[in-house]
């Protein structure tokens, strides 16, 4: 028996183009964590002056006015939230119906030009959309609004009326409202989360599939007890991507909306607001404060995505290992 | 290294066998006297599932026709396509429910329900795409279009006069200062992600992932208060290529990061079992083998890019003049311009929006097909004619080989790679030349 005094160490020692490649990447690295953390950190320092003078109010303050100290995000707020339910009201059943129609009802080369057709839609500048929505949708559309809030206006969310409270019927009361804007906005979103539901779906297992059509069922069968279980992960995760770039989307929401400073439950009517077309609409004019306190806005519309698309991801994620498992 | 085609082999294996079957051994069966019936179709339908679909389309059709123009005081195109969907869709079910149970009556229902969500979806998409350009119609003959500035045209001036080529010019300027940051900086990120690794490469990929979801506005406010306020005190074509990067930065370290992924680990492990260091099997093996896959990111990030308006709206600022220096004075660019046509009230300047609207889309389409045709291939993954390279690449190599083997009794000058395991392993696959 030898005597083993010491071991050779097995770590290599790596060659000076090594070392150097290594300090190359690493710096990139750096850098990039830098140029992002310095936008996180610059936006978090600069609103503190707002957020300290408006304090928690901020939050629920309707009335914008920096200049006398009065100011806060109630309103555009509640004006990014009404914009998105609607455009996911829109999306999401559309994104589900043609992301199940892609992987399971048309197949061969139809379907790899649909998918592209869907990529493509993707990129197209929201700029696009938003021309569409003002030109053309904002009028073809005011004839469902009125006829929406005529026959549904039992439920207060439909209902369209004056300060006083008397129903409003012509035209010009339902022209830029939320609904409008959510609607552009939900196609703008559609592409999105039709991919990522797609790829969920097409995702789920052969075995489970076929062992479905084999015990008889029909096509739907299949699709209710095998697609939508494993690709749930998907559709939810997709859903929230969608809702995180509604939540931001600026110039289609800015081009279409008509801007107020109330809360306007009336998803129908004639204005509403969102944190981005704020920031768009005040920054000319911002003074030095009025500029932080657009910062603080813009850091609680980044916060509220941050956490939607975090949320999503993770749920994304946690899918595709199930889905690889099962 | 010789690359042949599997195919090629079979191909000739094939008759050898058939000519060996006819001793005493199990033969295949002659199937050229066996009768072959018609093949079935499975999949197309049956006279009975058409002629329902086709009636109750019809029997839709001419309900909501009749309850709109007789019966009820019901107008509207939208309320006539509702009804007769609606229609549709009750008829459907009940002429299926004739012939089928319950389950097979849901299928039915639930088929044309996907079905025509897509048909609303793509309708819908295509009809945005092709209203931008049917509304461009009357801009975009003139010439003078896309090679003529704004600068001496105004509102009320015909479409004959004034053109984009400053906003053109502007997009193209801010996207290529944006791309010179982020390409080098974006890969070599994703390479220090996946060949580096370590503790810190997973924190640099969360924040950049979490980046991702930073609103494009936001991003424009920071260079709005940080570059324009701080540093340069005016709106400059520097300043937006800045937003623009700090938009397509974690777009394209994202799908770099992706492509990297999916480099088969057994080509890395080839190279460093040769004894590469690491940076040179980055460089010769992992990034060409993802080559096409990384341009296809960067092409993808910059039509993202090129679309941002937002960040671009805070800091590049607006002007009707040529400026090519992008580091003094305002510097428009293609959605920057159309946004601020169509905030005017003249029917010119929204038809010169809807104008500037096409070139942008007929952009990012382009970029978007370039793309296409150079990725939609994994890495590694070759196409036809590059395979066929490779293979006459490596017979050549093959020829030359053999040629400086059987040179090398009489010459001395033989290259120093061509030396003994040729001579001891002759390839048995040698083609004859």
């Amino acid at each position: 028996m030898a005597v083993i005094d010491d071991r050779r160490s097995l770590a290599a020692r790596p060659s000076r183009a090594d070392s150097a490649f290594k300090a190359v990447t690493f710096t990139a690295g750096a850098t990039t964590v830098g140029i992002m953390l310095a936008v996180g950190l610059f936006l978090s320092l600069r609103a503190g002056d707002a957020l300290s003078v408006a304090g928690p109010s901020f939050l629920v303050e309707q009335e914008w006015s920096p200049e006398t100290r009065v100011f806060g995000i109630g309103a555009v707020l509640f004006g990014t939230f009404s914009i998105a339910i609607v455009a996911m009201a829109v999306a999401v059943p559309l994104a589900v119906g043609t992301a199940l129609l892609l992987s399971e009802v048309v197949v061969g080369r139809a379907r790899g030009f649909f998918v592209s057709l869907v990529d493509l839609m993707a990129a197209v500048p929201s700029v696009v959309y938003g021309l569409w929505g003002l030109f053309f949708l904002q009028a073809n559309v005011i004839p469902v609004s009125q006829w929406i809030s005529t026959y549904f206006a039992w439920i207060p969310v439909f209902r369209v009326s004056d300060a006083s409270g008397d129903v409003l019927t012509e035209a010009s009361a339902f022209t830029s409202s939320a609904f409008i804007a959510g609607i552009v906005v939900g196609l703008m979103v559609v592409p999105t989360q039709t991919s990522i539901m797609r790829e969920a779906f097409s995702q789920a297992p052969v075995g489970e599939r076929e062992a479905a059509l084999a015990l008889g069922s029909t096509r739907w069968g299949m699709i209710r007890t095998v697609v939508l279980p494993f690709g749930r992960g998907g559709m939810i995760g997709g859903t929230m991507l969608g809702l995180g770039r509604a939540l931001g989307e600026t110039i289609a929401v800015y081009m279409i909306i008509s801007p107020i400073f109330t809360i306007n439950w009336e998803v129908l009517k004639t204005g509403t607001n969102s944190v981005s077309a704020l920031i768009a609409l005040r920054y000319g004019e911002a003074s030095e404060f009025g500029l932080s306190a657009l910062m603080a806005a813009g850091l609680v519309l980044f916060v509220i995505t941050l956490v939607v698309n975090f949320t999503a991801s993770s749920i994304v994620a946690r899918s595709r290992s199930g889905a690889e498992s099962g | 290294m010789t690359i042949l085609s599997p195919e090629h082999e079979v191909a000739e294996a094939a008759p050898a066998a058939d000519a060996q079957s006819a001793g005493p051994r199990t033969s295949i069966p002659s199937k050229a006297d066996a009768a072959v019936g018609d093949r079935r179709t499975l999949r197309k339908a049956t006279l009975d599932e058409r002629f329902n679909l086709v009636g109750s389309l019809a029997a839709a059709i001419a309900l909501a026709t009749l309850l709109f123009g007789w019966f009820t005081p019901m107008t509207g195109l939208v309320g006539w396509v509702v009804v007769a969907f609606v229609a549709f869709i009750g008829f459907y079910s009940l002429l299926t429910a004739l012939r089928s149970d319950a389950q097979e009556v849901r299928d039915r229902i639930v088929t044309v329900l996907l079905v025509s969500a897509g048909v609303i979806l793509f309708s819908a998409l295509v009809f945005v795409v092709a209203y931008t350009i049917v509304r461009a119609q009357a801009a975009l003959p003139h010439l003078n279009f896309i090679t003529e500035t704004m600068e001496l045209a105004g509102p009320l001036d015909p479409l004959t006069t004034g053109g984009i080529v400053h906003a053109i010019v502007g997009t193209v300027i801010q996207i290529a200062i944006a791309l010179a940051i982020t390409v080098p900086l974006g890969i070599t990120t994703a390479v220090f992600l996946n060949e580096v690794g370590g503790r810190f490469a997973r924190f640099v990929r969360t924040i950049s992932d979490a980046m991702t979801a930073l609103p494009s506005i936001v991003a424009g406010l920071f260079v709005y208060a940080a570059i324009i306020q701080l540093i340069t005190h005016q709106r400059s074509g520097f300043a937006a290529s800045m937003a623009i990067t700090v938009m397509m930065l974690p777009i394209v370290i994202r799908a770099s990061d992706v492509v990297l992924r999916l480099v088969p680990g057994h080509l890395r492990e080839a190279a460093y079992a040769l004894g590469t260091t690491r940076w040179r099997t980055v460089w010769h093996v992992v990034l060409p083998t993802a080559r096409s896959g990384l341009v296809t990111a960067v092409i993808l990030g910059t039509a993202r890019g090129i679309g941002e308006t937002s960040p671009v709206l805070l800091t590049s600022g607006m002007t009707a003049v040529l400026n090519l220096n992008p580091f003094s004075g305002p510097m428009i660019s293609l959605p920057l311009q159309v946004f601020d046509f169509v905030k005017s009230p003249e029917p010119n300047m929204v038809a010169r929006g809807f104008g500037t609207a096409a070139v942008l889309l007929l952009l990012v389409v382009g970029l978007f097909a370039v793309a296409r045709v150079i990725g939609g291939r994994g890495p590694g993954q070759l196409s036809d004619r590059q395979r066929r390279r490779v293979a006459e690449a490596s017979a050549d190599d093959l020829a030359r080989m053999a040629q400086s083997v059987s040179a090398t009794p009489l010459g001395g000058g033989a290259p120093a790679t061509s030396t003994t395991p040729i001579e001891s392993q002759p390839s048995p696959k040698e083609p004859s030349p």
